[in-house]
């Protein structure tokens, strides 16, 4: 576990690096780039090398900055792989350990949704390495969350209560830790977009200043909406659906206003509501991006505060009972 | 996610008459009613309104923790009852976003399924004259074949299409696809309103109930509303209609880890339903017993002590009390009462100075301390105090059944007689009293709590909620989308073919589209089979990858 989040410790001080170097990144701008321009993106500013250029990139220019934080965004990546791989690891000897599905308590939900958020991470950046600059933010959000997790929520290895033994639970808890974990992801390039966009519109401010470097502010906005319309039907089906029928089956009612289906609720209204800002042409795609946050807020709190708080059906951290 | 409004903006109000106002005022409320900004804010005070119910506790979830509650917060909590901070989710401000947000719903969705049904059975419009300027546009596209070719093409890729011949000679192929997008959006929304309606009636047409059942056949009972210890009926509940069973519990059994967290439970019980004979059935955690318009749920377990009392005639008398649990180890708490004991025989009259009563604990594994230390009966003891006087149940006032009446206890009409520390009695053994009566500790039983509950709908509203996520993935992943193809009337230059015009319009941000379209317009150019000059379509976007050459079309 702490292997795993100095792990992406590493990964996110490798994406810091490629930052401060690679000021005037050619990642931040190959994304708003054809292609064939790539060749001559390693000029600070000058766009006017013509592609045909039989002058190989590197001599026309200084290559010096780039080049390094080219080397260190790769071995960012890499450090972030081996995260991924460790956090794997923590996962499965977990769940070896416990001889059952690593899910039965707060602190072992919070490793798995990380772990998804983390792998589709990774998969949207093999898939677009344009997007890496988004690393940093994505390994930062990592870097917490475990964090936070090991250090509030850690709860010893040990069996499930009997009423976590049914398979609705395994689907209930499937489903909700991999939308959340998309969900939480999906928050990076909502901020990423919004920084971006604040940055486009002039403002240099500090969050807004990180702007420069970061990808082109329609294809974040796109990315998140597509990790939210992902998410949110499995979100559905987790919260709304599984969760209310092993509820019948276990407690008698499917739905109980326990503290944790409250906030469930809370977060489903508060991403239909993005859902539906982003489909309304007079709603400005910022303020939707803003809703999409505070959806990320509510999950937050899901996560960790409603456990700290409150006490309910849900607590499954407590011994004892049914 | 629409670029383009469905809806046409409404026309703008006639000039306001007199006699209209109200009307004109009544429409205006409507239409703000049903537009998407208000469903936006409705939803949002849906979220914020749900908080309060996770910070107070809330009486429908645990009422024991509302009463603790008012012993915490003394000044607080009768504010709090007075907005409905303890049943956030009955009350009246709760209930009036919700129907606020369905009648919106509801505003919204009739025109739109109306809209799409007329699209559904209408032909696809004929193209907009100026198919240059569309998102996406081809012109000067050389086609061989016949318009009913391009329309079969179409087809084939499951657009719907409509041919039409122009009295100029011009012809135009017009097709749509992605219809399924607003199906599914609007099955979502119906859905929605479906579940909505069938909780309603949920809650008006079910029932519950609460009732401890200790293991043994003298223990059994049938379902009837006196029965229970605890119960709600629906609004349209009659206390006649309760469906007719009876149960006893033959058999629960209970394992554990070594810590003491259980580790499986196990039910036996006899049912006889609507006076048929006894059949045995087993039902477990997670998995309850499911009856002819009932489901018994196990909700909880415990010990139930036995006990026997002699008075001092000689006569005896067995009782056999649950002991609830106030720890995880089960260490439990209980009262046994005999008010009708000590009776003169030759009198028959009953001295209510002479009532007893039997307070204390049970733990089932004794370890050195005043709580048990395991959850099942390895050591067991029971711990009690003993109390002669009037145990105050005649008065009527309706008290516990697992705690003495502190008030008799305190007018001293209760006194203890036993002393301060409670007697320990191991089973099988008996205590004499300082007047000569005995009590004494026979055994223990097992006790299941169960949760009795019908919910008349709730099969449909499961129903409701799969049909609803698959309109919603239908929605969220469908696209709609039309493309056009016109050819004007044929010229002595091209008479190897025709000259196409092809234009496309993506109804929602569509990223791929672009790739579609070039698709489309080089499937009909590959029509031509005399090989003519056939141009490259532009847009080489991989699909799936947008602007990767930084023109992100739309
Ligand atoms: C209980 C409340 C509601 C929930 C949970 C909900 C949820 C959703 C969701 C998840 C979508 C999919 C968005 C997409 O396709 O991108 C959607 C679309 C839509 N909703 Fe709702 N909705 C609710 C109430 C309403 C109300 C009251 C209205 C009418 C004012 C409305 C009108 C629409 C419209 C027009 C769309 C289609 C947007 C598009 O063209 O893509 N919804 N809704």
């Amino acid at each position: 576990m702490a292997v795993t989040v100095l792990a992406y410790l590493a990964a996110m001080v490798l994406y810091a690096g490629e930052y401060a170097f690679g000021n005037k990144s050619r990642i931040g701008r190959a994304a708003v780039r054809p292609a064939r321009q790539l060749v001559g993106a390693g000029a600070p500013i000058d766009l006017d090398i013509p592609a045909s250029s039989d002058i190989p990139a590197e001599t026309s220019v200084e290559p010096a900055p780039d080049r390094r934080a080219e080397w260190v965004g790769r071995a960012a990546v890499a450090a972030n792989l081996i995260a991924l791989l460790l956090h794997l690891g923590t996962l499965v000897t977990r769940g070896i350990a416990a001889d059952r599905m690593p899910w039965g308590n707060m602190y072992e939900y919070i490793l798995s949704a990380g772990f998804v958020g983390s792998a589709v991470w990774v998969g949207v950046l093999l898939r677009r390495p344009a997007l890496r600059h988004v690393g940093l933010f994505v390994s930062l959000a990592l870097v917490l969350l475990l964090g936070a997790d090991g250090m509030i929520a850690y709860t010893p290895v040990g069996p499930l209560v009997p009423a976590l033994q049914s398979y609705w639970f395994i689907i209930h808890v499937a489903t909700i830790i991999l939308s959340s974990g998309i969900l939480l992801i999906g928050a990076v390039p909502a901020t990423m977009f919004l920084i971006r966009d604040g940055y486009d519109k002039g403002k240099r401010r500090f969050p807004y200043s990180l702007g420069r470097n970061v990808p082109d502010a329609t294809l974040l906005e796109r990315l998140t909406f597509r990790l939210h319309a992902f998410a949110f039907p499995l979100f559905t089906f987790g919260a709304l659906i599984a969760g209310p029928i092993w509820a019948e089956a276990s407690w008698g009612r499917y739905w109980n206003w326990d503290p944790k289906e409250v906030w469930a609720f809370i977060s489903w209204v508060v991403y239909a509501g993005y859902l539906h800002a982003r489909a309304t042409p007079s709603v400005k795609r910022t303020v939707a991006t803003w809703i999409a946050l505070l959806g990320f807020a509510t999950m937050l709190m899901n996560l960790f505060g409603v456990n700290l708080f409150f006490s309910g059906l849900h607590s499954y951290a407590n011994a004892g009972g049914m | 996610m629409t670029v383009v409004e469905e809806r046409p903006a409404p026309p703008a109000a006639p000039p306001p008459r007199p006699v209209n106002r109200l009307w004109a005022l009544l429409r205006n409320s409507w239409r703000q009613l049903t537009s998407m900004r208000t469903a936006l804010v409705l939803l949002f005070l849906l979220a914020v309104a749900a908080v309060p119910g996770s910070i107070f506790p809330q009486r429908a979830v645990d009422s024991q923790r509302v009463t603790e509650y008012y012993a915490a917060h003394p000044k607080l909590a009768p504010f709090l009852e007075r907005v409905g901070g303890f049943e956030v989710y009955g009350s009246p401000w709760f209930a009036s976003i919700y129907l606020l947000l369905f009648t919106s719903l509801i505003g919204c969705v009739v025109p739109r399924l109306l809209d799409q049904v007329r699209a559904l059975r209408q032909a696809v419009p004929d193209a907009p004259r100026r198919l240059e300027r569309l998102p996406q546009h081809r012109s000067d596209i050389r086609y061989a074949g016949q318009a009913a070719d391009l329309a079969r093409m179409l087809r084939k890729r499951r657009f719907r299409s409509k041919v039409r011949e122009h009295e100029d000679g011009s012809w135009t192929v017009s097709a749509e696809k992605g219809y399924l997008k607003e199906t599914g959006n609007l099955l979502f929304h119906l859905a929605l309103l479906a579940v909505l309606i069938g909780v309603g009636f949920g809650h008006w047409y079910g029932w519950h109930g609460n009732r401890i059942l200790v293991q043994g056949a003298d223990q059994g009972f049938c379902n009837a509303l006196a029965q229970y210890d605890d119960s709600t009926l629906g609004p349209r509940v009659d206390p006649a209609d309760l469906p007719n069973f009876c149960l006893q519990l033959d058999k629960f059994t209970a394992s554990y880890q070594d810590t003491g967290q259980p580790k499986g439970f196990d039910a036996t019980v006899g049912v006889s339903e609507n006076g048929g004979p006894i059949k045995t059935r087993r039902f477990t955690v997670n998995d309850p017993l499911r009856l002819h318009h009932a489901n018994v749920h196990l909700i909880g377990h415990g010990y139930a002590v036995t006990v026997r009392y002699t008075d001092r005639y000689g006569e005896s008398q067995t009782k056999t009390v649950p002991f609830l649990p106030v720890d995880g180890m089960f260490t439990s708490e209980g009262v046994a009462q005999f008010p009708d004991v000590n009776i003169e025989p030759k009198t028959n009259k009953r001295d209510a100075t002479l009532q007893m009563g039997f307070e204390g604990r049970y733990l089932p594994t004794v370890g050195t301390g005043a709580a048990s230390t395991f959850p099942a009966e390895n050591a067991p003891a029971l711990f009690l105090t003993a109390y002669r006087g009037d145990l105050g149940l005649d008065v009527g006032t309706p008290g516990s059944v697992y705690a003495l009446d502190q008030g008799q206890i305190a007018t001293g009409d209760l006194k203890n007689v036993s002393g301060a520390r409670p007697h320990e009695l191991k089973i099988g053994e008996s205590w004499t009293l300082d007047d000569g009566t005995k009590l004494e500790f026979v055994g223990t039983r097992p006790y299941a709590t169960l949760a009795i509950r019908y919910d008349p709908t709730q099969f449909l509203i499961l129903i409701g909620a799969v049909v609803g996520l698959v309109g919603l993935m239908l929605s969220l992943s469908g696209r709609r989308r039309r493309v056009w193809f016109r050819a004007l009337p044929a010229t002595s230059e091209n008479s190897s073919g025709t000259l196409l015009v092809a234009g496309g319009l993506p109804r929602t941000d569509y990223p791929g589209f672009a790739d579609e379209f070039a698709g489309l317009v080089k499937a009909a150019e590959e029509g031509i089979r005399d090989g003519g000059a056939v141009q490259s379509t532009d847009g080489r976007d991989r699909p799936g990858l947008p602007g990767r050459d930084g023109s992100l079309r739309r």
